[in-house]
């Protein structure tokens, strides 16, 4: 499984912090930091966007499954962000972006130094991220619902073009798959057997109606492999997403803490 | 009075298919030219790829067998459609999504506005069944405002072909246009004749001296009758956005005064804030003539529908002459 690589080199560009004003040019990047950033300095990240020294379950409860995806599962890096051959993953749920973009700048997609314009008119960073502003975003998102219809149509498009290799990963909510064009989309994904389609459910509980039967189950019903795996749990979480799916597309759910825990 | 239009013949009010649009000479449909239009660009092209929502299936069975994977029909999936043509073009091929105006645009129109415009990738919408295609199919298959809800988008341009020939020409040029967003608006109303569209530019068909009557795609017929001996430019447009306003002012100033009425199978007025923009410089009065808003809850058939909404040459000739004063 190509998707299996662990990639291990980053080859991080991350700034060493300052407190000058973010530059917004690709070629500001400061001195480039030879050890890569560790998990536990993510949060650190995230405190420069927010200003709070701990942060709750709801803004970290994408942080763990994000993180291991970049860590170790996905081939793309600041030098593939234009390759066709890199893998994709589609933040499909963007509300509450900090965790991914503390990941990105972990893994040198930008410079650290833009996290604290977090959300201001001269940042490229906002609350819902945009492909045009924040290098290594595959798409913009906010509006709920867009990111498995257009993962699905990244995958078909790859396919078209003979490259087999990259996978799509989309992240979506519990609360996000209330969107009716998800169900269009993984209706349509499993029939078609789009076995390089990827959708992560961060499940922290946070739809009103909730998931009778539980939400792998919808996506075992439509042809899908699927798992369910403790969202703060990194082997699981790598297990989870390298766990091999010849034909079908894979599902994990990621269950973290409720949301109002 | 003749009518510029072709119509369907009479048909039982079953689901729509392209007999039912099926005219009475040997011409094919606007929709027929585009499924062996598209089907011929899939083989020359290999950029191109086809999204379909069961609508139009049939056109493409055998594109479909050529090209398994850029022929793709999502079911009855309208907000799959359009997002799986934005991630199609996000890995740089060129989507052309196809189904009924009312599905294509309207009912996945935030699709629409996020998953090309936002994501900044480019496109090929293709819609059938216009303002009234199918009239015994009542108000639900009824898509007057398609052009208005893309005007409030950036950089859709938009053609309205009055012709199939006219509708494979266009079409080439949306298929050609690069990372272009374009809208194809398609219909069974088409007028006798092609003419030499160019996807940009207004035609001169007509020069007169007491005002412009601009006819957009297929109501060029109907307009041509409506003004019949009076002293008026006649501009052709199949390509409405973008507007062409050089074309307009220099048509205006040929006229003794910038009067210009406006003739388009859609929405009225749709167009009226470009005319008026082209005009911003010289006094001017502009005429919206369209389809209006009020929903009849009428069936019957295409001429009726034009003539419930004043858009047969005799209202047309009415309406045209009581505002330009003749």
């Amino acid at each position: 499984m190509t998707n299996a690589i662990t990639n291990a080199t980053t080859n991080a560009t991350t700034n060493v912090m300052t407190n000058a004003t973010a530059d917004l040019s690709p070629s500001a990047h400061g001195p480039a930091r030879i050890e890569p950033v560790r998990f536990d300095e993510l949060p650190g990240l995230m405190s420069l966007m927010t200003g709070d020294e701990k942060h709750g379950p709801a803004a970290t409860s994408t942080l763990d499954a994000v993180w291991v995806l970049y860590d170790r599962v996905l081939r793309v890096s600041p030098d593939s962000v234009s390759d066709p051959e890199r893998d994709r993953f589609l933040l499909s749920k963007g509300h509450g972006p900090m965790a991914y973009y503390a990941v990105l700048a972990a893994k040198g997609f930008f410079p650290t130094d833009w996290l604290p314009g977090f959300g201001s008119y001269d940042s490229p960073l906002g609350h819902h991220p945009d492909r045009m502003l924040v290098p290594g975003a595959e798409i913009g998102s906010g509006s709920l619902g867009h990111g498995l219809p257009l993962a699905v149509g990244t995958a078909l498009g790859l396919r078209a073009q003979g490259r087999p290799e990259p996978a799509v990963w989309v992240l979506i909510g519990d609360a996000e798959l209330d969107e009716g064009s998800n169900h269009e989309a993984l209706a349509y994904a499993g029939a078609a057997g789009l076995d390089r389609l990827h959708t992560l459910v961060i499940d922290n509980s946070s739809a009103t109606h909730g998931w009778r039967g539980g939400i792998a189950s919808r996506f075992q019903a439509a042809g899908w492999s699927a798992t369910t795996v403790d969202g703060r749990d990194h082997q699981a979480l790598y297990e989870a997403y390298s766990a091999p799916h010849p034909g079908r597309p894979h599902a994990v759910v990621a269950r973290v803490e409720p949301k109002d825990a | 009075m003749q009518s510029g239009t072709r119509m369907p013949a009479a048909k039982a009010a079953a689901a729509p298919t392209n007999q039912d649009f099926e005219r009475v000479s040997v011409m094919d449909t606007m929709r027929e030219r585009f499924a062996s239009v598209t089907s011929r660009l899939l083989d020359e092209d290999p950029r191109l790829a086809a999204v379909l929502a069961e609508i139009g299936k049939d056109g493409f069975a055998d594109a479909a067998q050529r090209h398994p994977e850029r022929v793709v029909n999502v079911g009855i999936r309208e907000q799959l459609l359009v997002g799986v043509g934005g991630g199609l073009a996000l890995t740089g091929l060129r989507p052309i999504m196809h189904t009924f105006a009312s599905f294509l645009v309207e009912r996945p129109f935030e699709q629409v506005k996020l998953d090309f415009g936002h994501q900044g990738v480019g496109g090929v919408l293709v819609s059938a069944g216009g303002s009234y295609d199918w009239p015994s199919g009542g108000f639900t298959h009824m898509a007057p405002g398609d052009v208005g809800l893309l005007d409030t988008l950036e950089g859709w341009t938009v053609h309205v072909p009055g012709h199939p020939d006219e509708a494979e020409a266009l079409l080439r040029h949306a298929a050609a246009a690069g990372d272009e967003k374009v809208y194809v608006r398609l219909s069974v109303q088409v007028n006798e004749a092609p003419r030499p569209v160019d996807g940009a530019r207004f035609l001169t068909l007509r020069e007169g001296r007491g005002g412009v009557v601009v006819a957009v795609g297929p109501m060029l017929d109907p307009v041509l009758a409506a003004t019949e001996g009076l002293d008026v430019t006649v501009l052709y447009a199949s390509t409405v956005r973008p507007f062409d306003a050089g074309t307009l002012r220099a048509a205006t100033g040929a006229a003794d005064a910038a009067e210009v009425v406006i003739v388009e199978p859609y929405l009225a007025g749709t167009s009226t804030r470009f005319a008026t923009e082209a005009l911003e410089d010289r006094p001017h009065r502009v005429l919206g003539l369209g389809v209006g808003r009020q929903e009849l809850r009428r069936y019957g058939q295409l001429d009726e529908h034009l003539a419930g909404h004043g858009l047969d040459p005799h209202g047309l000739r009415e309406r045209i002459t009581g505002f330009l004063g003749r």
